[in-house]
């Protein structure tokens, strides 16, 4: 299959190692990626953020730069439901209806990285080699909005060398949201260090996640913390194999450069 | 223009002129437990959700409420009681009463706390909520005789044991003061955990005919 | 309350809103002020934690057993839905079946008005004490202030809004307004309170449950004016039902001569029926039972039964107002079962209180901005990480977060004057919609690197709204290259 990959705003610009482990997984699994040069943002950060009219033209960017593409995966649940569940209305808000067809129309050939591996390629065992101790962090959007369930825990069950750690309250918010950890930073803090007590409970190495922003969010709590727990988005784990590890892939800093 | 007038009035605004008509609402929720009225699994399902609430429940023969209802005063109130500290619903059966009890009338209803006990039919009762309605009806009695004694003992026959409740609230005439109990009066008021007792009955018994 | 009096009546969709300088609606802080000092509470942050942790497991045990929980909420919500869209037609035939049985039904644009209706009835009876049942509708118009400002002594009787009114608090939660107590707390409130408590008084909740039956008994007995809310009011019969537990609602409909009972126009549902879903809904919800111990209904006045005078006060005081937003209507189906507050990680960390408004947590951070208008709880949209758990629980599937958004962006649309926020997120939208633009600013956000020198993370002090962020979680340092830079360069494009 030809997948576009849409790495996202956020991953692009940051954490470009998330999307590349993305590419790298989906080519080892036989598909051939493609990424359009022409992508940038879903506009979920402008349209929670109030700035509906404004996420207009970022719908139609978004739509032009995967016009055509037969099926668009994404490492972050947060963006995929974003491209289900608003953006088609925005645009339909703001009159532009053929614009809002054509993004429903592409929303339905857009799937999250988990759910685009167990329902659509029916894989569950990618071959992937982590000899670590990880938890995982079932994100709001990709929990509540995508409902990816359980998948991105059999995608780690079948991870050889993984052991994979429960994580208690794993399903309360680690206080992320978007704009609301900047414009309600200390509850969205006093949200984070309740969820950082949870992962560090685990003694985990790693803790995990399909939405690299919430990781960002955990790990830079737990990088200012100088705690030993490390992040790592699921598709860098499931892109991992035995020929990839190195004698110092130990544990690192939660944020790595 | 009046208040309500203009209340009116708001929500046509609101609604606007090309309002959306109502949408149906589908029921495919469960309209009946699938088991007919007083069936010995509801009964056994009754008795165990009462239980639950911290009542106590009494079973019996239907030829037995009236030494039942006693047993239940026996436990409620402990066995010193007498006649005269027990209040009984104006139209509950004759062979349900305890001998020379108080029978309510038309007295100002405050005067009912000064009884220990009260003695009531039900309308209905729910088995998978534990649920007894009372209707006002002559056995059920008026709405205050239920509260003020301490002690409540309800008497539930067989065929008044419904499953769910829909199949309760269709037997119940909505223009009648119903109460509906479940348990006795209880608090979640502190640190959200139940209490039982609070103003209303403390003790609730229940007998369970047939 | 702030006593600053506007110019003109607030509007919200050209409707006009809850008025200011009455009632509970508007707080003196703003959201992330008022959080920042609940959230140093540790006290309050254990005990709301240890409370809403015990419902919330509660709630999930009874929602469980009902396998047709789905079909349920499905119905309850399209219930509502229909009920709004003939509201109109509803509140008219409820006038006439409660006038029809004996009862007088009377009709409040706002709280100024619902308050000098029950101010007079009360008046008219001749007596200077009431009894109230916890009701949200006359918390949120401020009646109690109302009734004592016409010299008549006031007691609330539900156990929550004793401690409440005791400790001379206020209530921080829908359900159980002195959630942010704990029994500790309570003894103390209730040994200085209390005229002739035990002196033994523990904080066992049993003896605390006791203090309270024996402080309320003898003013039920006396009471003759009893004022209560509506759960449900049905307008085919006009039958009223308050859903409780202690039985104090009970002692206020059966025992005063006067029942006096406070409604928002939004309480009516068409049919007796109806309530076969929400009497299923409601209490699984709320307190996590099966049933609550006490549900009572009545139709008008009974005759040898209970009140012999009955008013119904049908409250708009905003109402309509949120009934003109088309997507923000949804918040009038809320039954204030408060399954939404238990599970948001915002409310059970920052309190009850930090809302300003009788509506706390989720459905509180939608309710009170529309009730008032907008921009006079402009910062209660934004009181959401957009988690999504409110509406997972929410027995009539409000979409919460939905709302939210849209009121986010009602608030950001109404600002005359472009605000730097605004400027920014507009100038972000030009550059993330044109590719071009886009790849440049990504080569900017690389300055980070110089002031990262060489560290992986980014230095903690830097300039507002950043140090937002970096005051408590490191920020990663820019890489050197993004990823579609090194695709591109990799494979072509
Ligand atoms: S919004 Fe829903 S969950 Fe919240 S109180 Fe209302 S009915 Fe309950």
């Amino acid at each position: 299959m030809k997948v576009a990959l849409f790495a996202t705003c956020l991953v692009d610009t940051l954490t470009p190692s998330v999307a590349r482990a993305t590419a790298t997984l989906l080519q080892r699994l036989g598909h051939e990626v493609v990424v359009p040069p022409g992508q940038s943002c879903c506009g979920q950060m402008h349209v929670n953020t109030g700035y509906r009219r404004e996420a207009v033209p970022i719908v139609a960017n978004h739509v032009r730069a995967f016009a055509g593409a037969e099926a668009i995966v994404a490492p972050s649940g947060s963006c995929v439901a974003s491209i289900h569940h608003q953006q088609a209305e925005v645009a339909r808000r703001a009159g532009e209806h053929r614009l809002a067809d054509e993004a429903e129309e592409l929303a339905g050939r857009t799937y999250e990285l988990s759910q685009f591996l167990v329902d659509v390629l029916g894989v569950t065992d990618v071959g992937a080699y982590y000899p670590h101790r990880v938890t995982y962090h079932p994100t709001c959007h990709s929990l509540r909005l995508l409902k990816v369930g359980d998948r991105p825990y059999q995608l780690l069950r079948a991870v050889r060398g993984l052991e994979l750690v429960e994580l208690p309250g794993a399903e309360q918010c680690c206080g992320f949201g978007g704009t609301f950890a900047v414009k309600n930073a200390d509850t969205s803090t006093a949200m984070l260090t309740d969820k950082m007590a949870n992962v560090l409970g685990t003694h985990a190495e790693v803790c995990t996640a399909g939405d690299a922003s919430c990781l960002m969010h955990i790990g830079g709590g737990l990088s200012r913390l100088r705690a030993g727990t490390r992040t790592v988005h699921l598709a860098e784990i499931l892109a991992s194999t035995e020929e990839a590890v190195t004698p110092d892939q130990q544990t690192r800093p939660a944020v790595s450069a | 223009m009046s208040a309500r007038e203009e209340v009116l009035s708001r929500v046509r605004q609101a609604l606007g002129a090309d309002r959306t008509p109502p949408e149906e609402v589908v029921r495919d929720y469960r309209l009946t437990d699938g088991r007919p009225a007083g069936a010995p699994a509801l009964l056994e399902l009754l008795v165990d959700r009462v239980e639950d609430y911290r009542a106590t429940v009494l079973r019996c023969a239907p030829a037995e409420v009236g030494a039942t209802v006693r047993a239940a005063l026996d436990q409620g109130l402990g066995s010193g009681w007498s006649a005269g500290d027990v209040v009984v619903a104006p139209g509950l059966a004759e062979d349900w009463r305890p001998a020379g009890c108080d029978v309510d009338d038309d007295r100002p209803a405050v005067q009912l706390a000064d009884r220990a006990a009260s003695v009531t039919a039900v309308a209905v009762a729910v088995a998978e909520t534990g649920t007894l309605v009372l209707d006002g009806s002559p056995a059920c009695g008026r709405r205050a005789l239920s509260l003020l004694p301490d002690c409540l003992v309800c008497v539930v026959t067989a065929d008044q044991v419904v499953g769910s409740v829909p199949e309760g609230l269709a037997r119940l005439d909505p223009l009648r003061p119903l109460t509906m109990v479940s348990g006795p009066s209880a608090t979640s008021d502190i640190e959200l955990q139940r209490v039982e007792g609070v103003h209303g009955p403390r003790t609730l018994l229940v007998v369970l005919a047939g | 309350m702030t006593a600053t009096v506007p110019p003109k009546a607030p509007t919200f969709l050209g409707l006009p809103t809850a008025p200011r300088g009455v009632g509970h609606l508007r707080g003196d802080q703003s959201f992330p002020d008022a959080a920042r000092g609940a959230l140093r509470d540790g006290q309050l942050r254990a005990n709301l934690g240890h409370a809403t942790s015990t419902i919330r497991g509660k709630r999930a045990g009874v929602v469980a057993e009902l396998p047709d929980w789905g079909q349920l909420r499905e119905a309850g919500r399209a219930l509502k839905a229909a009920t709004m869209a003939r509201l109109d037609d509803h509140l008219e035939e409820l006038e006439r079946q409660v006038t029809a049985r004996g009862g007088v039904v009377h009709w409040a644009r706002d709280a100024n008005e619902a308050n000098e209706i029950v101010t007079r009835l009360v008046q008219a009876t001749g007596t200077s004490e009431v009894v109230k049942v916890k009701s949200m509708a006359t918390q949120e118009i401020g009646l109690n202030e109302a009734l004592e400002a016409a010299g008549l002594d006031v007691f609330e009787t539900d156990l929550a809004e004793l401690i409440v009114q005791l400790g001379e608090d206020k209530p921080s939660h829908i359900l159980v307004p002195a959630i942010h107590k704990n029994r500790a707390e309570i003894r103390e409130i209730f040994a200085r309170t209390i005229p002739g408590v035990d002196p033994d008084l523990t904080d066992d909740p049993r003896q605390l449950a006791m203090a309270a039956r024996t402080h309320l008994r003898e003013r039920f007995l006396r009471a003759r004016v009893a004022v209560s809310g509506a759960n449900f009011a049905v307008a085919e019969t006009g039958t009223l039902t308050v859903v409780e537990s202690e039985g104090n609602g009970r002692m206020c409909l059966t025992l005063p001569e006067t029942l006096i009972t406070v409604m928002g126009i939004e309480k009516v549902v068409p049919t007796w029926r109806d309530l076969e879903v929400f009497l299923q809904l409601l209490p699984r919800s709320s307190t996590g039972e099966r049933m609550n111990p006490y549900t009572s209904t009545w139709a008008g006045v009974t005759p040898g039964d209970g009140p012999q005078e009955f008013h119904l006060v049908l409250l708009d005081n905003g109402r309509t107002a949120v009934l003109a937003d088309e997507v923000g209507r949804e918040a009038l189906h809320c039954i204030r079962c408060s399954a939404c507050l238990n599970v948001c990680p915002v409310y059970e960390r920052a309190g009850g209180h930090s809302y300003g408004s009788v509506y706390p947590g989720p459905i509180g951070a939608v309710l009170s901005p529309m009730l008032t208008g907008v921009e006079d709880n402009a910062s209660l949209p934004f009181a959401s990480s957009l988690c999504g758990a409110c509406y997972d629980v929410c027995p009539v599937a409000i979409d919460i977060p939905s709302i939210l958004v849209h009121l986010r962006a009602e608030h950001v649309e109404a600002q005359e004057r472009p605000t730097a926020e605004a400027v920014a997120f507009r100038g972000l939208a030009k550059v993330m919609s044109h590719p071009r633009l886009w790849h440049l600013a990504q080569r900017a956000s690389r300055l980070g690197r110089l002031i990262a020198r060489g560290k992986p993370t980014l230095p903690n002090a830097l300039p507002p709204p950043v140090s937002s962020w970096t005051r408590s979680r490191d920020l990663p340092t820019p890489p050197k290259e993004t990823f579609v830079e090194s695709w591109v360069r990799e494979h072509g494009s």
